[in-house]
């Protein structure tokens, strides 16, 4: 086990990232011509960074899988993004940000990395608006704001429930201009599917062009990864189906460290799973919470009569109600962070108040709201004696404004509407706080590898706080990463363009050429589908999801390693060409399921080492008597970065010490 | 709501590359669908089953991705109309509890010049990028931005701005129209930006650039039919498409 050197500069918490910008070595724009960068995905961390560096003169190459750079998986963010601007004038700051993140990530993230995040979040809204982003304003035309989990003031940003969407046309906008200027080179549709390494640095890329099957190589003098999370590793989450963590698995294949892949996201307010054919999770986002009212009932009588159909939600009076989220968390009440929500949650199902026919969902109400703005409206118009049906159809209308098109959605999904009815949620897979390890640059254990947005493990510690996610992909790509990427490329400006006849290029284009010739012919009887579903749901969701305990990870992992081998004795992956070179979704598919199973059991492996509750990531041996997370400081208190050994090997452990100068250490508390 | 099932006629055009001259509709019976699926984890069952039992036809390849109507990936024609029977709803948020038992559903890929089809149900919708790199951006570098609040955008203008905006480049407009126009995508793009003041400096510059692309890619005209708004799954307003013409012709008029 070594030590892992994080490059934080050294001074004051609040001077590192304003000295370290003013004395970073440079590439001056007569070199920055002569340097290729590749950028593989294009979401917001990697369409801002691939914009950006364009903008700067470098020549980007930038890939995705999609048909369009706009489809990326940050378009389906709904709720908002965070900003210090404190314009809500609420007692919002730089270091107040800081530290909600801090201590939201239950103190397993990375100080300078978080405070530099909070540094350029503001600057992240100006450039938004500048790009054409419609954010939600007030009359007066001023930007407006609401709250999210785990914080006390106002700074989230949004554009109705599609800020991910409009963020991400901004970014691909910005991406769009710079291939039309020539600076940019877009290759959609095509998958990475190898990092090539050449005298120690990342040089280059195996992709497949997803059209023909064509194997191509692509050289650069450094490689950006903006690929964002692996939550699909449970195979039923909100991350959208293609999402998967290819890119990132091998590039940890190639060296680059895993860092703390247990921690996961279970995000709170998803709607229910209905049956054994469901395909994915749909997010009903935080920003709900606002203003809707998280129930079961009280009484068992009711749940039984709930489910029975005998009686409606609607018809349990208020003292018949258990609003747990604010019986227990006074002081955050229903906007309590995620991971907090999320057990609570299931403590409530797993005691048998669970509502709807599975008894695995929760009521999430707005009959409250409905009527608190209702009444406020109706006075606004002079109306102060408004009857009943005036009031709700007032409320009515104030709550669509807000959240109209997640009620629409809801409504498409589960034929009940949300205004008359409580809606039933129940937590999901959402995001992921792990991802490769890198340092304050963003570089990787392999030189002149950077990792952007989810795909990195940096910002977020042990759990996200909502309208986060936003926040660190467009700080890494458009104010961070063009700056910390000139550390590495500065050195190589004298650096020719890289060739990619090399025996490098060759032996990883080989490797991914064995490995679709391996798959193809296996020839087996069982769909890649069901080898996922069964990946995900039996085991991951089962043993290494909303909390998990030594013996079920022990067993977990025997059973990752049993449905792997199955995998490739008895997978069928249909074709007309046993090479893959054509068009072939199921190919696709089938590599990126061969990649889920070997980063299910590095989780594992994590999930079982980490003796010790945070965040999302809850182990049953280390709770308080109330049921919270347990931490342990004095032995846990680093990042956990994983290196790769061999896909039977155990991986090995490298840690990174957490250091904290400027928050103390606290049990986490919400109440 | 109960589950409920039932049998459905699936007549489903299949196609293998560009120039398959075998291309046609196949017609797959009785398949049992839960009312309770999408009509993504439809086509997900019927592809397993294909595949389990090495069906010489091979499964159905289809484009999708976030499955909750804001990737705009999915791009099906259901009997006749992008995205299917329901109003303002993408086809992966369309659910099988709207189909009735025995019903023959009739899916095809979308049919434009400018969208030639890959495989079966998938179509190369990149004209519509092409179009936003003519000029569907601000041109503002990533730091040069004022204060957000430097700039008033009155509640009314921000929010028209954004029903534009809310496009999901999805090209159902473009499957809906007799023509194959991309009148209503292009003129989402420019409303969108030539609301906003921050957009207005290059208002007419972008326009010309936006529509001279349209028609390079192989885009027919509007002759204001109007069934791109009626099959839009974001509901985006044909009055976008005359915002855009008066823009255009100002700017081909104008001084310039």
């Amino acid at each position: 086990m070594s030590t892992l050197d994080s490059k934080v500069p050294a001074g004051e918490l609040a001077e590192k990232w304003v000295q370290y910008k003013s004395t970073m070595p440079l590439v001056a724009p007569n070199n920055k011509r002569n340097i290729e960068v590749i950028i593989v995905g294009t979401g917001l961390a990697g369409a801002s960074a691939a914009a950006t560096l364009g903008e700067l003169g470098y020549k980007v190459k930038a890939f995705c899988f999609h048909d369009s750079p706009r489809r990326a998986h940050s378009i389906a963010a709904q709720g908002g993004i965070n900003a210090a601007k404190n314009y809500q004038n609420d007692g919002d700051s730089v270091f107040r940000l800081f530290y909600d993140t801090i201590k939201g990530g239950d103190y397993r993230s990375r100080e300078a990395n978080v405070h530099r995040l909070a540094e350029v979040s503001a600057d992240i809204i100006d450039q938004c608006v500048a790009q054409g982003v419609p954010f939600a304003r007030e009359y007066g035309g001023t930007l407006t704001n609401r709250s999210f989990g785990g914080v006390q003031v106002s700074r989230t940003f949004y554009a109705r429930g599609q800020t991910g969407q409009q963020l991400l046309i901004g970014a691909y906008s910005a991406l769009s201009r710079q291939v039309s200027l020539g600076n940019v080179e877009m290759y959609s549709r095509h998958e990475m599917l190898d990092l090539v390494v050449v005298g120690g640095k990342a040089r280059g890329i195996i992709a497949r062009n997803l059209l023909t099957g064509e194997l191509t190589r692509f050289g650069a003098h450094c490689v950006v990864l903006g690929t964002g999370g692996y939550g699909n590793v449970f195979y039923l989450s909100t991350n959208a189906m293609g999402s998967n963590t290819s890119a990132a698995w091998v590039a940890h294949k190639r060296g680059a460290y895993f860092a703390n892949p247990c921690y996961c996201q279970i995000h709170p307010t998803c709607i229910p799973v209905s049956g054994d054919y469901q395909s994915k999770l749909t997010l009903m986002s935080e920003s709900l919470r606002n203003d809707g009212r998280v129930w079961v009932p009280k009484h068992m009588d009711d749940v039984k009569a709930l489910r029975a159909g005998t009686k409606k939600p609607i018809d349990l009076k208020e003292e018949d109600r258990d609003y747990y989220l604010e019986r227990i968390y006074p002081a955050f009440g229903n906007l309590v962070p995620r991971d907090v929500a999320s057990r609570a949650a299931k403590y409530r199902c797993d005691d048998g108040y669970g509502v709807g026919t599975t008894g695995l969902a929760v009521f999430l109400d707005f009959a409250a709201a409905i009527e608190r703005y209702g009444k406020s409206a109706a006075i606004s118009q002079g109306m102060p004696n408004a009857d009943k049906v005036t009031i709700t159809k007032l409320g009515k209308e104030v709550v669509e404004a807000k959240y109209g098109n997640l009620f629409e959605m809801y409504e498409k999904i589960t034929g009940e509407d949300p205004y008359k009815t409580p809606m039933r949620i129940f937590p999901a897979v959402h995001y992921t706080m792990g991802g490769i390890w890198v340092d304050y640059n963003l570089e990787t254990t392999i030189p002149g590898l950077f990792a952007t947005g989810e795909a990195n493990f940096s910002d977020h510690g042990a759990n996200r706080l909502g309208a986060s996610a936003l926040m660190q992909g467009l700080a890494d790509g458009y104010f961070v990463l063009p700056y910390t990427i000139g550390d590495f490329l500065s050195k190589e400006i004298r650096t020719p363009m890289i060739t990619t006849d090399s025996p490098e290029f060759a032996e990883a284009e080989q490797n991914v050429q064995g490995r679709i010739n391996e798959l193809l012919a296996v020839n087996g009887t069982r769909a890649v589908e069901s080898y996922h579903r069964e990946l995900g749901v039996d085991i991951m969701w089962e043993y290494c999801g909303m909390s998990r305990n030594a013996e079920g990870l022990r067993l977990a992992r025997t059973k990752i390693q049993a449905l792997r081998k199955d995998f490739w004795k008895n997978v069928y992956v249909p074709h007309t060409d046993k090479e893959g070179i054509e068009f072939n979704p199921e190919l696709e598919k089938a590599l990126r399921v061969a990649d889920f199973f070997e980063l299910a059991e590095l989780m594992v492996v994590d999930a079982l080492d980490r003796e010790e509750s945070c965040g999302g990531h809850f182990r049953e041996e280390h709770a308080t008597a109330e049921g919270e997370a347990k931490r342990n400081d004095e032995d846990f208190t680093y990042v956990a970065a994983w290196e790769f050994k061999g896909v039977d090997a155990d991986p090995q452990l490298h840690k990174e010490e957490l250091v904290f100068e400027n928050v103390e250490l606290k049990t986490r508390s919400y109440k | 709501m109960a589950h409920g099932e039932i049998k459905l006629n699936l007549h489903i055009w299949r196609q293998k590359g560009v120039n398959d001259k075998n291309a046609g509709i196949k017609t797959y019976k009785n398949v049992n669908v839960d009312t309770h699926m999408s009509f993504l984890e439809m086509l997900d069952v019927l592809n397993t089953k294909l595949i389990e039992e090495k069906h010489p036809d091979g499964p159905v390849s289809f484009e999708h991705d976030c499955r909750e109507g804001i990737c705009g990936s999915c791009s099906l024609v259901i009997n006749g109309r992008p995205h299917g029977p329901m109003q303002g709803t993408t086809a992966c948020q369309l659910h099988m509890r709207h189909f009735k038992d025995g019903q023959d559903v009739y899916i095809e890929p979308y049919k434009a010049t400018a969208f030639p089809v890959i495989s079966d149900l998938v179509t190369d919708r990149a004209a519509l990028d092409r179009i936003i790199n003519a000029g569907g951006y601000v041109s503002v570098n990533t730091g040069n931005a004022p204060d957000g609040n430097a700039v008033l955008v009155p509640q009314d203008i921000s929010d028209e701005a954004m029903n534009a905006a809310a496009c999901i480049g999805c090209g159902a407009c473009v499957a809906a129209c007799p023509n194959a126009s991309a009148m209503l995508f292009t003129s989402a793009k420019v409303s969108h930006l030539a609301l906003l003041p921050q957009g207005q400096a290059e208002a007419t510059k972008r326009v010309k650039k936006m529509v001279a692309t349209m028609d390079r890619e192989g885009f027919g005209n509007c002759s204001n039919i109007g069934a791109c708004e009626a099959e839009c799954p974001k509901e985006i307003s044909i009055s976008n498409i005359a915002r855009m013409n008066r823009e255009y012709f100002s700017a081909v008029v104008g001084k310039d």
